[in-house]
């Protein structure tokens, strides 16, 4: 690529404070996002929450951050202030997590919601101007701008349609990188392609880059581009999406290949060694 | 169907016919004229989306609900809502819950979470059955030591599975044991499930809102939906990729 | 929040230094309790009418009261009254109001609505006057005290414990318990109490100081311990009569008083922020 990527992470390491001293939780990541979908996969414990987090600037902050390079379209993201954030989230970088029940704003309308997005970062926008964007919006979720939808709170939708409606709120603005951190979790299986091929679809439509973070290895492999695979808080390999089947590495492969199926009745899965695994929860 | 002489070993494990189950407050039934049959030894699938009522089936097959009406027979006898499961037939129906952060008590080392009900149905040689227990499960036995809380969602789910299994269960219910484990530990704990059927043969009833997992473990299945059952599925449906309509 | 009382971290936690500091501060009392015949400077029933309402000096470090008796003395020799009135209160009430609630809490359904009831209507009498009538009923004394008391401050516990019962009744630990055969008191006070006890504990703590208020009140009106014992109440009961010339008789025993209640506090409230730091 060489166009300057949209994210561009070198060397990453976030670290806790312990009694011990710094406590490193994830090491040396580095990648590059550009206009494709990328997807960030791991399990539980693998750092793909804390990288999220981090590259949107909402680490807790019990936590620190180091990298050698952390940019967003060339603009050096190590030492931004709190405000210089607030500019970037929603108006160049989205994001959307996994609950969307809970992220959407309990007592606001979603006409409300979408709207307050227009207004943070388009200050002075005429009332029409303002309805129309936000049914524009809305359709390009598949969601009809009815009163209906329009006045609905949060506790009235649907997951599917919530996460819709986060999305709306979200794209509204026209931002360059969408961050998802495992916007399907929370829904039931039969939604989850739906919703993913939303967000697939706008994502290449708009242009705009995606990081997908996911413990789906199938989901991942059908709408991204590429794939990072973490482990233990470092990356483990990159590859395409494609290539997933045909992986290289041992704990992508079995990572792949332990998912049960009505092909494996009967047969023992292949499991991951993890005589490496350090047992801090044990000791 | 329900004949209710214990002697000799049943032809089903399972066995129901006109189930109705209601929850106090609800409107409506929780499952209605339900009616299933899971032979011995048989790895039965229950499989449908959430509130389906099958995990309600499950509690109601354990005596954890007592507000159903209709006929059930366990291993052969027959119970009602008001028979708390004496103690023999308590014994050969165990389950292994959802949630392996809740089903282990907090406040318990595993030693003692493993070593009670042994205690209290007499069970001798508790320290033996609990060491042939972990092993069986695949844990250390530093593991006995450890509160609940210090060990990862596989290892409570193996622990849970080690004390369901030392009762020798001829009936084991699974409600959705891997649901909250990543996709590497369920592999595990699927593989585990499979050389307690090796080893002990129990009857299983596995209820999932996961089809690849139940098309893996289960030589049959049932569609749930709206608290009824909606299709019977043989071994030869549940190898074909889930269908569009039959998706929750 | 059970979980993080098993933490080895929680000596970092915020609230550890409260409750370090109350513990102290009531050990330090118990052991004046203890050691209170042998460390008073003076007897503390001794009465020396030529000494009255002596104001602080080096020999009378707090003090004379009404009839000459050591002010000091008789703080320290009041510790035990004190404590032991506390010590009854507790033992006498907080079992009972625990097994009501507890039961209340789990079994459910009439006995819960039964035993609510009860609650409830105890509930509804102010303590202070319901126990100023129990003792005006059986006399005053140190035990009849502690007995009315105890009568009206059970309440408190049965609501807290019949509430956590309900949450633990419900969970996959009890329900796999009783699966595997264990059940009744066997289940109750292995299962569910455990669970239950961290906030009747918060709760205690913090009913103590009430309670050493509460004493003090009774004290105050005659009702608690018989003179000539030094209950702090009682004396600050006979030093209100000369509190604007003789401050010190009233004020000793009410810093005592103070201190006491405060340490319970502190105690208290860095018990709760130990236990569930999301409250603090």
């Amino acid at each position: 690529m060489h166009e300057t990527p949209l994210l561009s992470v070198r060397d990453l390491t976030i670290a806790a404070r312990t009694m011990r001293g710094d406590e490193a939780i994830v090491r040396g990541v580095s990648f590059d996002v550009g206009a494709e979908r990328v997807a960030l996969v791991g399990e539980s414990g693998s750092g793909k929450s804390l990288t999220a987090r981090a590259v949107m600037g909402l680490l807790p902050r019990t936590l620190s951050m180091q990298a050698e390079r952390f940019a967003f379209d060339g603009r050096d993201l190590r030492a931004l202030a709190p405000e210089g954030w607030r500019s970037l989230r929603g108006r160049q970088i989205a994001l959307v997590m996994q609950d969307p029940r809970q992220a959407l704003n309990p007592v606001m309308t979603v006409e409300a919601q979408i709207g307050e997005a227009i207004d943070i970062h388009h200050r002075g926008l005429p009332r029409t101007e303002r309805s129309e964007r936000t049914a524009a919006i809305l359709r390009d979720v598949g969601l009809e701008p009815s009163a209906r939808v329009l006045r609905a709170l949060a506790h009235q939708l649907s997951g599917g349609m919530a996460q819709r409606v986060m999305l709306a709120v979200m794209l509204v603005n026209g931002p360059r990188l969408l961050i998802a951190d495992e916007p399907t979790s929370a829904l039931d299986h039969a939604l989850r392609d739906q919703v993913l091929e939303l967000i697939s679809t706008q994502v290449e439509r708009r242009r705009m880059g995606l990081l997908l973070i996911s413990h789906d290895l199938q989901q991942v492999q059908r709408f991204g581009d590429r794939v990072l695979v973490m482990r233990s808080g470092q990356l483990v390999e990159s590859l395409a999406a494609r290539d997933l089947a045909n992986a290289t590495h041992p704990y992508t492969r079995t990572l792949w290949s332990c998912r049960p199926s009505a092909q494996t009745y009967r047969t023992r899965l292949p499991v991951l060694d993890r005589s490496s695994d350090t047992w801090s929860e044990i000791a | 169907m329900i004949t209710g002489t214990p002697a000799g070993p049943p032809a089903s494990a399972v066995a129901i016919t006109g189930l109705r189950v209601e929850q106090p407050g609800a409107p409506h039934p929780v499952i209605d004229r339900l009616d299933l049959t899971v032979g011995a030894g048989e790895a039965f699938g229950l499989f449908g989306p959430s509130g389906c009522g099958k995990s309600t089936l499950l509690r109601v097959l354990v005596g954890l609900h007592p507000y159903w009406r209709g006929g059930i027979s366990i291993l052969g006898e027959a119970v009602t809502p008001r028979t708390p499961l004496h103690a023999g037939v308590r014994r050969d129906v165990q389950m292994v819950f959802q949630d392996p952060y809740g089903s282990l008590h907090p406040l318990h080392r595993i030693r003692r979470s493993l070593q009670e009900p042994l205690q209290i149905n007499g069970i001798e040689d508790t320290d033996g059955r609990i060491h042939r227990a972990l092993e069986e499960v695949g844990l250390p036995r530093a593991v006995l030591e450890r509160y609940p809380h210090q060990l990862s969602g596989g290892q409570r789910q193996r622990v849970a599975i080690a004390r369901a299994l030392s009762m020798r269960p001829r009936l084991l219910l699974l409600d959705e044991p891997t649901s909250a484990l990543d996709v590497s530990v369920q592999a595990e704990i699927l593989n585990l499930i499979l050389s307690v059927r090796e080893t002990y043969a129990p009857a299983l009833l596995f209820v999932s809102h996961d089809w690849d997992a139940i098309a893996h473990l289960c030589d049959r299945a049932a569609l749930m939906a709206g608290g009824r059952i909606h299709r019977l599925l043989q071994r030869a449906d549940l190898e074909q990729p889930l269908p569009e309509t039959l998706a929750p | 929040m059970i979980a993080a009382t098993l933490s080895a971290r929680r000596f970092r936690r915020p609230g550890f230094p409260q409750a370090a500091g109350g513990a102290v501060l009531i050990a330090a009392i118990v052991a004046i309790a203890v050691l209170a015949p042998w460390i008073v400077p003076f007897d503390p029933l001794a009465q020396d009418l030529g000494q009255r309402l002596l104001p602080p000096s080096a020999q009378h470090w707090l003090g004379t009261d009404g009839l000459g008796r050591d002010i000091l003395s008789r703080l320290i020799q009041g510790t035990r009254p004190t404590l032991e009135f506390v010590a009854l209160v507790v033992v006498l009430a907080v079992p009972f109001g625990v097994a009501v609630g507890m039961i209340a809490g789990y079994v459910g359904g009439r006995v819960e609505r039964c035993l609510n009831g009860l609650t409830d209507i105890v509930m509804a009498f102010p303590q202070l006057v319901l126990a100023m009538a129990f003792t005006g009923l059986l006399g005053p004394g140190l035990i009849n005290g502690a007995l009315s008391l105890a009568l009206t401050g059970w309440p408190a516990y049965a609501r807290l414990m019949r509430a956590q019962a309900r949450l633990v009744a419900r969970s996959d630990y009890i329900a796999a318990a009783r699966l595997q055969g264990i059940h009744g008191l066997r289940l109750l006070w292995g299962h569910v109490l455990p669970c239950c006890l961290p906030s009747v504990q918060v709760r205690l703590a913090l009913d103590l100081a009430g309670v050493i208020l509460a004493a003090a009140g009774l004290g105050f009106l005659g009702l608690g311990v018989r003179p000539p014992m030094p209950e702090w109440g009682a004396m600050v009961a006979d030093g209100s009569k000369v509190i604007f010339d003789q401050w010190w008789v009233a004020a000793s025993p009410g810093a005592a008083i103070l201190l006491l209640s405060l340490a319970f506090n502190l105690l208290a409230e860095g018990l709760r922020d130990v236990e569930d730091p999301f409250h603090a």
